[in-house]
């Protein structure tokens, strides 16, 4: 009720406003009855009376605006001319609101006056019967409610009789109550008191300086006393800027009333800490996006009343709606008890969408899942219904609370309901800021992206700050955090750091990724007032504006996210996380991109394994490095796994063990070896062109990667030279108990890329497979002529001959239409369309190119059955 | 130019300033006060002609060398610069000048656009010239002046 009531005030003071112009607007319009613009405004005065009437249900008020406002339209198109008698009805119109109104007021009711008299002229006049007025001038006080038909409601509690008379005696001061004891304030007359406090606020920190200078009990006395004021002062002219959040909650029980109706469901809207306040500016920047939170619970997940009975709910939906202050911010939750958002149909949406590949879905945690909702891109609406088709997505509620500086997180469960936080800074003209100094110059950084403060004494500073190819990092608990010198973002003067000092490093976090920044100081944190940049300065986007400090000087404010992708930190790629993400690695599935793990290792610097082959990356202390035999080792996970040194295999000088070592692991079933190398530089996505073929022994060639050129390791050949063993006690492993055959299988490798046909060759000949190659499909029917194969490994698109081509050609000879054909493919995961083409083509299996294990184990599978096959044959034979 | 010629002969009131032994003016209603030096913030990666941000009284204001705007050479080191704070479409701006001057009411007459030998850069920002007694004054067209942004690399 307490809002009801708000909206009524605020509906009051809004109407008696306008309303008290009407009668002089109405007189002078008389007098220039041409004035188009006028007109207009009288038109939208009594327009938005009737309308709120609407709303709030005073039906009386609006049958008479609205019969007042169809003669203005009249008179607005040009329909007909303006006359005395219209003027004369108008102005009775006009009381005829005002003795609603202030009815309103003082019962919370209309009454039941019908005005019928007023009603029938204004009729009259609409139809353009000029005389049918009794009375042209004023009309007699309206008789009262004997001949009134029956009222449609019955009046609140107030008895009827005394209305006439209640209404004499409180007409004049009743409004006086209500209307004012509030006035309107320009907002930019706020802003410039504001203004004028911050200035205050800065003199007097400048007194205070004094003060703690002079020994004077009176100065310091007075001091003080400014210092309370001024800091009350600026409290209280904040306070002028809040708003409770209502005023923009007070709007969304209609629209989510109206939209129940519309789609034939049931809510109940509930409200909670309406009278949380917040800055104005914040107020109008949530508005739009509520709303539309608010649309789509009603529209999405609130159920239809019966569905809503089957799962043992109330027919009637619950909006649920919290605001509460918690840290110097506003939390506000929207929550629904509806049907919840079944994060499976998310998936669906987005792989539908071209947002993420199937692949990528299944390693999505829930809550990365419902992250997906927030992408452009997105739209959880089965059908567009009139509702949600206004091109309004969740990804332009989370930009705006973003743009705010505040954050969205969407909880949902299915059959129970949907929740919806929004937290928001609780003002955007102070937040608490750190202030740093960098080259002499003071910079604010906003506190909200501030994680941590680190310090790195002397020697440990030059220890502990690493290069990464070039990047520096430091080792925070395990996680490497990339530095940023602010000085090198933001190219100030006077080259390197402090010099031999200590590191203060302020780890930020922009996005979901932390970084440190450097600086020569961490002065003190404070709350800055923060001002906008002129627009010859807009577009640097290290900046996020500037304020000014105690001692009047103005300092910069260090935008946060904008410093990370100038200096690369947040790359345009990862921008939008997630999705970007994923978006980028199915770009880069369908390129023929790979993942690679680039190391380094003697005198090569750039070398590199594709990650799929790598088992993991261990680092040993060199004292753990034992000897056996020849043979250098290392005791892993209760095992003795031996080590091969890269640098040896490469044939170039080995240079003196870092410690601790880089290892890269490679297995094979229980097997495993390791791959010494001197560091592991980055993992990078690229495609994989060979460029050149190398003769150099334990590489497969070279190829420009991340724009530098790097040699490809031939994993195969470099583990043969560790453990000469391997691949034929790997394959003995994987052969299994029982198979008895010491022939090994042969495959027939069909795949265009070399560097692929290097990796697949390389995974089948570690499993114990003999492998032959074939770059197209017209080539290995030639091969397949010339030896008998026993599975064929294929790629699906081939130049000359696809995959699809080639298992049906086989089909048709009788001789090959016994040989499995697999299809491998780079795609994320075997398209439907896909898989069907190719069990109508003959393939025995599709697998995914990167999956080693899965390619492995199916080939397998083929292997023995095809065994099988052969004993059966023999057997019936 | 004759738009430029038509506006000159309204605003005859010019609040004038030196700069590198040059005689500058620009019309007394887009100046909103005049101030002697005011400790600058610099502002890292804007364009070079930006000097910095100034503390007006709350209001933080960009402040523009005029002389690297102009092209001319930069001010001896020492010299401090005073602010002539116009109002732009964006808030005020100050452009920092050498030495400030009087205010000046000039009749349209005197006025002459400024001569094709200007570089071309330069002209656009000057309005044209008022050939007084003894000397030239010319008058800035200040929202041209205020007309760069900063681009990042």
């Amino acid at each position: 009720m307490d809002e009801n009531k708000e909206i009524l005030n605020e509906f009051l003071i809004e109407s008696y406003e306008n309303i008290g112009r009407l009668d002089q607007e109405l007189v002078v319009l008389e007098k220039t009855p041409k004035d188009h613009a006028l007109l207009s405004s009288i038109f939208r005065t009594i327009h938005t009376i009737k309308g709120t009437c609407g709303f709030l249900n005073f039906s009386r008020l609006e049958a008479v605006t609205h019969l007042a406002e169809n003669i203005l339209s009249q008179l607005r198109d040009g329909e007909r001319e303006l006359t005395g008698e219209i003027v004369s009805a108008m102005l009775d119109t006009v009381d005829a609101v005002k003795r609603i109104l202030s009815l309103i007021e003082t019962t919370g009711s209309e009454g039941e006056e019908s005005f019928e008299e007023l009603k029938t002229r204004l009729r009259a006049l609409a139809d353009g019967k000029q005389a049918a007025a009794p009375s042209p001038g004023k009309p007699p006080a309206e008789t009262p409610a004997t001949l009134r038909p029956p009222a449609p409601e019955p009046a609140a509690a107030e008895p009827p009789a005394s209305e006439a008379t209640a209404l004499e005696a409180t007409d004049s001061r009743a409004h006086t109550a209500v209307a004012d004891s509030t006035i309107r304030v320009d907002v930019s007359l706020l802003d410039k008191l504001m203004n004028l406090v911050g200035e205050l606020v800065l003199a007097r920190n400048q007194i205070l300086q004094f003060t703690a200078m002079r020994e004077d009990a009176n100065f310091a006395g007075t001091s003080q006393r400014l210092n309370l004021i001024a800091t009350e002062l600026q409290a209280g002219v904040m306070k002028t800027r809040m708003q409770p959040i209502g005023n923009v909650w007070n709007k969304l029980p209609r629209v989510v009333r109206d939209l129940a109706v519309s789609c034939g469901k049931q809510v109940a809207i509930e409200m909670e800490g309406a009278d949380t306040e917040l800055d104005k500016t914040i107020i109008e920047a949530i508005r739009d996006p509520l709303t539309h939170i608010a649309r789509n619970s009603v529209d999405h997940g609130i159920e239809m009343p019966p569905a809503r009975v089957a799962k043992g709910k109330s027919a009637t939906g619950r909006l649920f709606l919290r605001a509460f202050h918690e840290g110097g911010q506003v939390n506000i939750e929207i929550s629904d008890d509806g049907a919840g958002i079944p994060p499976e149909r998310v998936k669906r949406k987005a792989i539908q969408n071209g947002l993420i590949t199937a692949e990528q879905a299944d390693r999505l945690s829930e809550r990365e899942v419902f992250r997906l909702i927030f992408l452009p891109g997105f739209s959880t609406a089965e059908q567009v219904t009139a509702v949600s088709g206004r091109g309004v997505g969740m990804d332009v509620v989370k930009t705006n609370i973003e743009k705010i500086g505040g954050t969205v997180d969407l909880q949902s469960r299915p059959d129970r309901g949907t929740t919806i936080k929004i937290k928001i800074p609780l003002t955007l003209a102070i937040i608490p800021a750190l202030v740093v100094t960098c080259a002499g110059e003071r910079f604010a950084i906003p506190q909200v992206s501030l994680l941590e403060l680190l310090r790195l004494e002397g020697e440990v500073a030059a220890r502990s700050i690493e290069l990464v190819h070039g990047t520096p990092v430091y080792r925070l608990r395990g996680n490497l955090l990339p530095l940023v010198y602010l000085r090198e973002v933001l190219e100030l003067a006077g080259g390197a750091g402090a010099g031999g000092g200590a590191v203060n490093i302020v780890v930020l976090q922009a996005d979901d990724r932390h970084f440190g920044l450097v600086v020569d100081r961490i002065n003190d944190s404070e709350e800055i007032v923060v001002k906008p940049l002129g627009k010859q300065l807009k577009g640097i986007s290290a900046f996020a504006g500037a304020t000014i400090m105690g001692d009047g000087r103005v300092a910069l404010i260090l935008d946060v996210l904008g410093l990370a992708q100038r200096s690369k930190v947040v790359s345009e790629r990862r921008e939008q996380t997630v999705i970007e993400d994923h978006e980028a690695s199915k770009r880069a599935a369908v390129e023929d991109r790979q993942t690679l793990l680039l190391f380094r290792a003697g005198e090569d610097d750039r070398l590199c394994v594709p990650l799929g082959l790598v088992a993991r990356l261990e680092e040993f202390p060199r004292s753990k490095l034992e000897r056996a035999g020849s043979e250098e080792v290392v005791q892993y996970r209760s095992q003795i796994m031996r080590l091969v040194r890269l640098a040896g295999v490469l044939g170039t000088p080995a240079p003196p063990d870092r410690d601790p070592v880089q290892v890269i692991v490679f297995s094979e079933g229980s097997r495993r070896i390791g791959l010494v190398v001197d560091a592991i530089i980055d993992i990078v996505e690229d495609r994989v062109e060979v460029k050149s073929e190398s003769r150099r022994s334990g590489v497969l060639g070279s190829a420009v990667i991340g724009g530098q050129v790097t040699e490809l390791v031939d994993v195969q050949e470099v583990i043969a030279a560790g453990d000469p063993l391997w691949l034929s006690n790997a394959a003995g492993e994987r052969a299994g108990v029982g198979q008895g055959r010491q022939r090994s299988r042969l495959v027939l490798l069909v795949e265009d890329s070399a560097f692929f046909r290097g990796v697949l060759r390389a995974q089948l000949e570690m499993a114990g497979y003999t492998v032959i190659e074939a770059a197209d499909g017209v080539e290995a029917l030639e091969k397949l002529g010339e030896r008998a194969v026993d599975v064929v490994l294929t790629d699906i698109e081939m130049p000359r001959m696809d995959g699809f081509e080639l298992a049906r050609r086989m089909r048709q000879d009788e001789r090959l239409a016994r040989v499995p054909v697999m299809a491998v493919t780079a795609l994320g995961r075997p398209e439907i369309e896909e898989r069907q083409k190719g069990a109508e083509a003959g393939f025995a299996d599709l697998q995914f190119k990167f999956d080693r294990e899965g390619m492995l184990a199916a080939i397998q599978k083929l292997a023995v059955a095809v065994d099988q096959g052969k004993q059966e044959t023999e057997v019936h034979v | 130019m004759s738009d430029t010629v038509a506006e000159a002969s309204q605003s005859r009131q010019y609040t004038t300033f030196s700069l590198d032994k040059l005689f500058f003016g620009v019309e007394t209603v887009k100046v909103q006060e005049v101030l002697r030096y005011q400790p600058t913030t610099p502002v890292p990666l804007a364009p070079g002609v930006v000097s910095g941000l100034i503390n007006l009284r709350g209001q933080i204001v960009t402040a523009v060398d005029l002389r690297r705007r102009l092209g001319f050479p930069e001010r001896p080191a020492g010299q401090l610069p005073l602010n002539v704070v116009v109002r732009g479409d964006d808030g005020a701006v100050s452009l920092l000048v050498d030495g400030i001057d009087d205010v000046v009411e000039i009749t349209p007459e005197l006025f002459e656009s400024p001569p094709d030998t200007v570089p071309e850069k330069v002209r656009e920002m000057i309005r044209g010239v008022y050939k007084l007694e003894g000397r030239l004054l010319l008058v800035l067209a200040s929202e041209k002046i205020l007309q760069f942004e900063s681009q990042e690399s």
